[in-house]
């Protein structure tokens, strides 16, 4: 038989909030943190509003020794791991040295600490890179500096799928723990809010151009026209049911299924691959999409992937007969850490029995979609579905499943 | 000529900008003869300080002697001996 | 964990792009020859750096097949992906027209993704580093794919048509490891039945010189190239970095037989941990990858008598050699002593994420081969590292089992172990 993988601690790094609780309240009220870009000057640029984190001081949370060598990504990872393991009552350097492993995703690495050593080496010369470049900038930074300040000598991963890769890091991390990891930490933070990060950004050409921070990433909205980039996202810690049990964990729910597929060339004349994924990650939780209480959506605002995305759960739920909802459209798209950050939303969600709204949007009457807006839901909640997608057509779905107390208990 | 020699306040100003201070550390302490490893630094942070004073000074220390500096005394005294004599 | 995996995955195609040799063929010849292909960087003018040496893959994307759009819109690093993989699946006899796109999936490694581009890239747009305000109008459009590198991962997958599980792994240089380890799971656990997986990195690029340079990682021996990739030797001073790609095709092992496919070895086995010390350094001891070892050779229920060859990590730093001597010791007691071990880095360089691949793919051939490649340039071993390193000459002997390792900046430690498929889990 194989082990059930729950979500014993969540720690969060959202524009609309760093705390667990900060970021809930926030979530609920519809207080979205979306604003001009104070990072540096954006009013060169097309685009000019981001979902920034404000109030985070690194030297507060991290010690000396490390800001020299790390990217903001990675300052930001490293609290979150810190709020992560507290929330679970845990201190994995207690557990057996090789019990806990961290998989986490990346999109970028550490981009504005590569922008600053590219500048250095262009403006000035190869001596002036810095001796911490080699890594402070690579994909693989976060999972290797949440390994060493915690002593995680488990198994760890790295994955790279754009907006998809953040359930594809907690997919692998399962995998970790079917085979006999206790633990793992797991999910994404990303943040490249830096001129090059923009730039780059920018030839993805899905950046939303507008000015006003209300109607600027308009998901499933008849005005949509691109997103808004943000930074942050979520670390959670992922432990195997009975390990969980045996030190009286709280359990925030269980990663019942998980599906990925890829989108075939636009040119191909075939058809998207969500549906597929959806289904996939259904079949994968032994559920039935009656069984799905609420849909966090990839929420693209692009009109054509909005368009796949929609047709997609209607396809598999019917038409309007699920309630749909992004709260990243009060945060901005976070690329890797996106998903995460929905996976402890859907887990607050059913814990509290309500689906946190979308703002701003207006759903257009376009498509078959019960999109959950103006104010939260209230809604008992047993499983709840998170689509994630990236650049080149990368799609994933993970449901999450609440657990009973009396599940959780030790008896 | 002060302006000439390296000394031990430059180092740590150096110090605390390429690497920081470990928890514990007391870099305004009697820190003159204690070991590198002691304070907390690994060859990663000594490249970097190296870097960081050969770039400020116009200098090249010879890598096996920057190697074998082990505590500030050793490396301020290796520095000096590259910088020109007032 | 309740008796064998029923389903298995085992290694039915091979596709190499290397320095020194453009396909299988001519790799496995640099190889068995024991020749280098380190020399001085021609890229561009190394001269202001430490390091001027890398083995340089001479790689022709037009004549490797690539049209002129892909070219445009690919990152060196993504050609050779994508050319390698074309490569793996012409040798497998598969015929990937007539499997469903959704059983196929693909995971490429790759440690540093487009850092050619990129390291071009920013120089236009900041104007060779004089803006800070880096100019967008001056961007090409498809900076977006050297950013995010899972574009190398959904480019394999168009131009094989699979339309499964796609991504990339990064974790530095065991990438070209954790990705086939992560493709082998795939097709355990019935994610997809056929992936096309391997690893890619070409970094040969200023902005890589100089990082290695600022951390002496890298041979600053620039007068003699051809000779600059010394691991296991007392005067290695470094490693010689290097670009490539290895693609496979893996597939269930049931379905191999039934299609009487050729096949290279089974995944066996495949463990990694992390050392959670320093994200460039190594304890001595070799503890977390000996633990790798250890669970990869239970994995594949073989014992430590039963490898024959071990196609070591050997980098040719200080650090590393010594790292890894010990840990092969404590994984495997006295029968390191009498399992060869030699490093291709001594001959293709060390291609960070892509060499993991590299040197799996020179573990099926040695297995095929019954040869065993040399470790070049060893003349003088360090005394410390005293196991049997197949100095410069290839070795003829029977090879069934083989251990492949590798360790990587992040602290991770990777093992695999490749068998016949009667081997394993019997």
């Amino acid at each position: 038989m194989t082990t059930a993988t729950w979500v014993t601690g969540l720690g969060v790094a959202a524009p609309t909030g760093l705390s667990l609780a900060e970021y809930w309240a926030a979530t609920l009220a519809g207080r979205g943190a979306i604003g001009p870009v104070t990072r540096f000057d954006a009013s060169s640029y097309p685009a000019r509003l981001a979902g920034e984190i404000t109030g985070f001081v690194a030297e507060d949370h991290l010690p000396s020794r490390l800001l020299p060598q790390t990217d903001r990504m990675t300052r930001l990872a490293l609290a979150t791991a810190d709020r992560a393991f507290a929330d679970a009552g845990v201190n994995p350097a207690d557990l057996p040295e090789f019990d806990v492993g961290v998989i986490t995703a990346s999109h970028s690495g550490g981009f504005e600490f590569g922008q600053n050593e590219l500048r250095a080496l262009w403006s000035k010369g190869g001596q002036y890179v810095s001796a911490y470049q080699s890594f402070a900038w690579f994909y693989a930074v976060n999972s290797g500096q949440i390994s060493i300040r915690h002593g995680l000598r488990g198994p760890s991963s790295v994955v790279v799928s754009d907006q998809a890769g953040g359930l594809d890091a907690v997919a692998q991390a399962r995998r970790q723990i079917r085979k006999g990891t206790a633990m793992v930490i797991s999910g994404a933070v990303d943040a490249s809010i830096c001129p090059w990060g923009w730039v780059a950004q920018l030839t993805g050409g899905r950046l939303s151009t507008r000015d006003d921070a209300e109607r600027a990433y308009l998901p499933f909205d008849d005005d949509a026209t691109g997103h808004v980039p943000g930074e942050g996202g979520a670390l959670l810690v992922l432990e195997d049911a009975g390990h969980a049990r045996a030190r009286g964990a709280r359990v925030y729910g269980e990663i019942a299924g998980y599906a990925a597929t890829t989108d075939p060339r636009r040119d191909s004349g075939r058809e998207p691959t969500l549906q597929a994924a959806i289904e996939g990650a259904l079949a994968d939780s032994g559920v039935e999409p009656a069984d799905i209480g609420a849909v966090f959506a990839d929420a693209a605002a692009i009109p054509e992937l909005d368009r796949v995305e929609a047709e997609a759960i209607a396809k598999v739920f019917g038409p309007s007969a699920v309630p749909v909802t992004a709260p990243k459209t009060m945060t901005g798209r976070l690329y890797s850490g996106a998903a995460p950050l929905d996976l402890a939303a859907a887990c607050l969600a059913m814990r509290d029995g309500v689906i946190p709204p979308t703002v701003n949007t207006r759903p257009s009457p376009a498509y078959d979609l019960d999109l959950v807006t103006g104010a939260p839901r209230a809604a008992a909640l047993r499983h709840v579905l998170v689509i994630a997608r990236g650049h080149g057509g990368l799609n994933s779905a993970m449901v999450v499943r609440a657990v009973d107390p009396s599940a959780a208990a030790d008896h | 000529m002060p302006g000439n020699q390296f000394t031990l306040d430059d180092l740590k100003t150096v110090l605390r900008q390429a690497a920081g201070t470990d928890e514990g550390v007391d870099l305004d302490g009697d820190i003159i003869d204690t070991s590198f490893d002691d304070l907390g630094y690994e060859s990663l942070a000594l490249l970097e300080t190296a870097s960081r004073i050969e770039r400020h000074h116009g200098i090249s220390l010879d890598e096996d002697a920057l190697g074998e500096a082990q505590t500030p005394r050793e490396l301020i005294d290796l520095v000096n001996t590259h910088l020109p004599a007032a | 964990m309740s008796g064998p995996p029923s389903r298995r995955p085992v290694i039915t195609g091979v596709g190499v792009t290397a320095p020194g040799g453009q396909d299988v063929k001519e790799f496995w010849k640099l190889l068995t020859d024991g020749r280098t292909a380190t020399r001085r960087i021609s890229f561009f003018d190394p001269s202001p750096f430490r390091s001027q040496v890398a083995a340089e893959a001479d790689f022709d994307a037009e004549l490797s097949g690539l049209t002129p759009q892909e070219i445009r819109r690919m990152d060196r690093a993504a050609q050779f992906a994508v050319v390698t993989a074309r490569e793996a699946v012409a040798d497998s006899g598969l015929d990937f027209a007539a499997l469903p796109p959704h059983r196929m999936g693909v995971t490429v490694g790759s440690a540093v993704g487009a850092t050619m581009g990129l390291d071009q890239e920013y120089r236009t747009v900041s104007d060779g580093g004089r803006l800070d305000l880096v100019d967008h109008t001056y961007a090409v459009p498809h900076l977006y794919n050297y950013m995010v590198p899972s574009s190398f991962a959904t480019e394999v997958a168009w131009a094989v048509g699979a339309e499964g599980p796609t991504t990339v792994i990064s974790t530095g240089c065991t990438s070209g490891l954790d990705a086939i380890g992560y493709a082998a799971d795939l097709i355990r656990e019935g994610s997809a039945d056929v992936l096309v997986a391997g690893a890619t990195d070409a970094p040969i690029s200023p902005i890589t010189l100089a990082c290695f340079d600022a951390i002496k990682a890298t041979t600053p021996r620039n007068d003699d190239p051809e000779h600059a990739s010394r691991p296991f030797d007392a005067s290695r001073n470094g490693f010689v970095l290097g670009e490539g790609a290895a693609m496979f095709v893996l597939e269930d092992l049931a379905s191999a037989l039934a299609r009487g496919a050729r096949i290279y070895a089974e995944v066996a086995g495949f463990a990694t941990r992390s050392n959670a010390f320093h994200m460039t350094g190594l304890r001595p001891d070799g503890r977390e990858m000996a633990e790798a070892i250890r669970v990869a050779l239970e994995a594949a229920r073989l014992a430590p008598e039963d490898i024959d060859y071990i196609n070591a990590h050997g980098s040719g730093t200080k650090q590393n050699d010594r790292h890894e001597t010990a840990a092969f010791k404590r994984s495997l007691g006295e029968h390191a002593y009498r399992t060869p071990v030699s490093s291709i880095k001594s001959m293709v360089g060390h291609s960070l994420g892509a060499i993991g691949s590299i040197e799996i793919a020179a573990s099926i051939l040695a297995m095929t081969h019954n040869v065993v490649p040399p470790t070049a340039n060893l003349h003088r071993p360090d005394p410390e590292c005293d196991l049997d390193y197949v100095p410069l000459t290839a070795r003829e002997l029977p090879v069934d089992a083989v251990l492949s390792v590798g360790s990587g900046f992040g602290g991770f430690q990777s093992a695999i172990v490749l068998a016949p498929p009667g081997r394993s889990g019997t």
